[in-house]
């Protein structure tokens, strides 16, 4: 028999486990791709039902009502109302958990009224003896006009039974649960219900009051809408209506179908509260948490970086040896093995930090450190939701910018988004690293402090510093009319699900890679051609060093390293380097510099890459002894002092810390923000600040 | 001035009194806050903000301004 496919969402309020049902289904069939048009990401994977039907699930971002509040939940809106998408449902399964049954119940009723064949499963329904829950679910039924299946997605319970009960859709009731219209005012809907023939009641009430996030509709649905649209006061006024009878309407039927046995429940939930969201201890465990995380990444993250390091010099030296000689033996050794090896280095940081952030997330900790920070993070214009894309960009600014959707207020999202790059990114890291080594003694102050771990931690420091200034300043100057509609729910504490926390940091580093991945791949490839190709003095260095009189005694190895030298000096990137010395010189740098400055575009841990080159250290593998040799050596020829000394160093550390020179996150500050201007903001004020204060530093310093 | 779920202490109750709809966000009564129904305090944020309450079944944090508008009938 032909196997058919139906398109299943799954709807359901954050927290209910919609996601773990998802995983259950899709195993490691998921995909993440994106919506047409908008780019939030979109999770779907494949999930046999029968021998002859096919389900493929799209899960929908976590909404407590269909009416959206952050950019996330207008996917539902769109996906469910869209008859022309990809994804438009044939069935829906709108997932509840048994605890907050109640206002779970509220965005199914709004769902069921949109007339798609509709089930809903009740969660952690293993847990309701524990806490002392009874449901009359055939009752339920009833009242609810659908059917209802009891599962438990973490224990795989009842996983079974809903999958035959998705094959029977085709005979599931499809009548609205409620009848918005008798209630609130029977006559303007039935004038709707007429002027609106083609749509079911629900979805032309959706399209009239959420018209502005209906981005499918056509010119003359919308001029259709805006006629009757006229009244703004009575359309609001309904809508409150409408949500009050549907609360009306859920508690008569769990009066009669719902029972909660107080003695039964555990309190474990307010002695937690009492203390992870106390004054003083609330904060001292968050700033644990915090130290303990980066601790774990340092400590963690250096040995698979060190590995991958390795690995992809080998390849590079493999391919060399391997393949026959010329461009194309070229571009894959030096352009794209180095650059798919600058990618990868980052996933051990990035997967770490994350794999944090989502237990953290599982456990409803989260929205604790969400509470407590709120107020203190209104003060610099962000919300208690911009801590985690902060925390976030410490790894990478890329999925910390797409970390701060579910912020509701568009100027504290806007904030958040433009300040994240000051702090202080895994990239920065090596570029931090070598310079520190370079200027800075290895010694100790006060007995127990490495001086050069204390420059480090000064510079993260300054990173958070800088964020925190540049956000109260923005708030300060951004006219942006600021609707706050911060309501957060706090969620009970669980014991996190390896299982989706392990997807969770899977998908995390998929968005990295695809995000920043390909940019950094790409710019790598353009670096190397600029770097490997030039006018006519570099194609002519091989015969033309060779005959200079200083270079007819030197050895056959320092020849081709003064050839390759030479050869990169009058590249096309070299060339490059030297048009901006001039705009470099007041922070002390030369074209050489410059060159790793533009290299820096990239990914900023380009740098050390670049400087390698220049210095025509045959870079081998991690070898920053030579590197840092070679870099100590240099001499500045108009001062006669070294290039990299104390002054030209702070004024390099300073500029990296401030400085946007991350192709990547501007694509993606684009992106999120819909707009040129934030980015090209974000560009120039950051630069300018950089360039300002190193300056400023080189000037004091020199 | 009535009391307000702003003036509740922690530990205290209130029933939620008929509000006027201009002023609450739909997203409020969506999450459950409805006229009514008893709202209890369970904890402040340092610097009195944001409000940590528990109202009609459902666990949720308010900032201050919005909890300022909600009038309620202490218990």
């Amino acid at each position: 028999m032909k196997n058919n496919v139906v398109n299943v969402a799954l709807v359901g309020n954050p927290n209910t486990g919609k996601t773990s049902l998802f995983n259950q289904l899709t195993g490691l069939k998921q995909k993440v791709g994106n919506y047409p048009g908008i780019t939030v990401d979109k999770k779907h994977g494949k999930c046999k039902i029968s021998d002859t039907l096919t389900a493929e699930i799209v899960d929908l971002p976590g909404t407590y009502s269909i009416n959206p509040q952050t950019l996330d939940e207008t996917i539902v809106l769109e996906t469910l109302l869209n008859k022309d998408n990809d994804s438009y449902p044939d069935l829906i399964i709108v997932v509840a958990e048994v605890e907050n049954l109640k206002r779970n119940l509220l965005l199914f009723t709004q769902i069921k009224d949109l007339q798609i064949p509709t089930i809903l499963a009740i969660n952690m329904a293993d847990q309701m003896n524990r806490k002392g829950i009874d449901i009359d679910v055939e009752l339920l039924k009833q009242e609810l006009k659908t059917e209802i299946i009891l599962i438990s997605s973490r224990k795989n319970i009842g996983i079974d039974n809903l999958k035959k009960e998705l094959a029977n859709y085709k005979n599931w009731n499809t009548e609205p649960s409620a009848k918005i219209s008798e209630k609130i005012d029977a006559a303007y809907f039935s004038d709707l219900e007429a002027k609106f023939s083609e749509n079911s009641l629900y979805k032309t009430w959706l399209l009239i009051t959420q018209q502005h996030y209906c981005h499918f509709l056509t010119k003359e649905q919308n001029t259709k809408i805006d006629i009757v649209k006229k009244d703004a006061e009575k359309i609001k006024k309904y809508q409150h209506k409408e949500t009050i009878f549907r609360y009306q309407l859920i508690n008569d039927i769990l009066k009669k179908t719902y029972k909660v046995d107080k003695a039964t429940a555990t309190d474990l939930r307010s002695k937690l509260d009492r203390i992870l969201t106390h004054k003083i201890f609330g904060y001292v465990i968050f700033a644990t948490i915090l130290l303990l995380i980066f601790q774990s990444i340092f400590e963690w993250a250096s040995f698979p970086m060190d590995l991958i390091d390795v690995v992809f010099a080998n390849l590079s030296e493999l391919a060399k040896d391997n393949l026959p000689p010329g461009i194309f033996t070229n571009l894959i050794a030096e352009g794209i093995i180095p650059g798919i090896g600058g990618v990868l280095i980052f996933i051990p940081q990035i997967a770490i930090l994350f794999l944090f952030i989502a237990i953290l997330e599982e456990t409803g900790y989260m929205s604790r450190v969400v509470f407590l920070m709120d107020k203190i993070m209104r003060k610099f214009g962000m919300s208690g939701k911009s801590i985690i894309p902060l925390i976030s960009g410490t790894a990478c600014a890329i999925p910390a910018i797409m970390a701060s959707r579910n912020i509701s207020s568009w100027k504290e999202r806007l904030i958040t988004i433009l300040v994240i790059p000051f702090t202080t990114c895994s990239a920065r890291l090596p570029v931090y690293a070598i310079l520190i080594s370079l200027i800075i003694p290895s010694e100790r102050v006060l007995g127990i402090f490495n001086l050069q771990g204390l420059t480090l931690m000064a510079l993260y420091l300054l990173g958070f510093a800088a964020a925190i200034s540049s956000a109260i300043l923005l708030h300060h100057i951004l006219k942006i009319e600021n609707k706050s509609l911060f309501v957060i729910e706090m969620p009970n504490y669980k014991v996190p699900s390896l299982k989706n926390v392990f997807y969770e940091v899977v998908e995390k580093t998929k968005a990295f890679i695809l995000g920043a991945g390909k940019i950094i791949l790409a710019l790598s490839i353009v670096l190397w051609f600029l770097a490997s190709n030039g006018p006519l003095k570099y194609k002519n260095a091989e015969q033309f060093v060779p005959s200079l009189e200083e270079n007819t005694t030197v050895s056959n190895e320092v020849l081709q390293k003064k050839i390759a030298s030479y050869k990169l000096e009058h590249s096309y990137i070299g060339y490059m380097g030297k048009t901006i010395e001039p705009i470099i010189e007041p922070m002390g740098y030369d074209w050489k510099i410059g060159i790793a400055l533009i290299s820096s575009f990239a990914a900023r841990e380009v740098f050390v890459g670049a400087l390698a080159t220049i210095y025509s250290v045959e870079s081998e593998g991690e070898d920053v002894g030579t590197i840092k040799q070679r870099m100590a050596a240099e001499v500045n020829p108009k001062t006669g002092e070294k290039r990299f000394n104390f002054a030209s160093g702070m004024s390099l550390l300073l500029f990296y810390a401030f400085a946007m020179q991350c192709i990547g996150t501007l694509a993606i500050v684009k992106r999120e923000t819909k707009s040129w201007k934030w980015p090209i903001l974000q560009l120039t004020g950051m630069s300018t600040l950089a360039y300002i204060v190193a300056t400023i530093t080189y000037t004091i310093l020199k | 001035m009535g009391d307000t779920i702003a003036t509740l202490q922690i530990g205290e109750s209130g029933i939620i009194e008929d509000f006027s709809l201009d002023l609450i966000p739909l997203c409020l009564l969506e999450m459950g806050c409805l006229p009514g129904k008893e709202v209890r305090l369970i904890q402040i944020a340092p610097l009195r903000d944001p409000l940590y309450i528990k109202v009609n079944g459902s666990h949720l944090a308010i900032r201050k301004e919005m909890a300022d508008q909600i009038n309620i009938t202490k218990l």
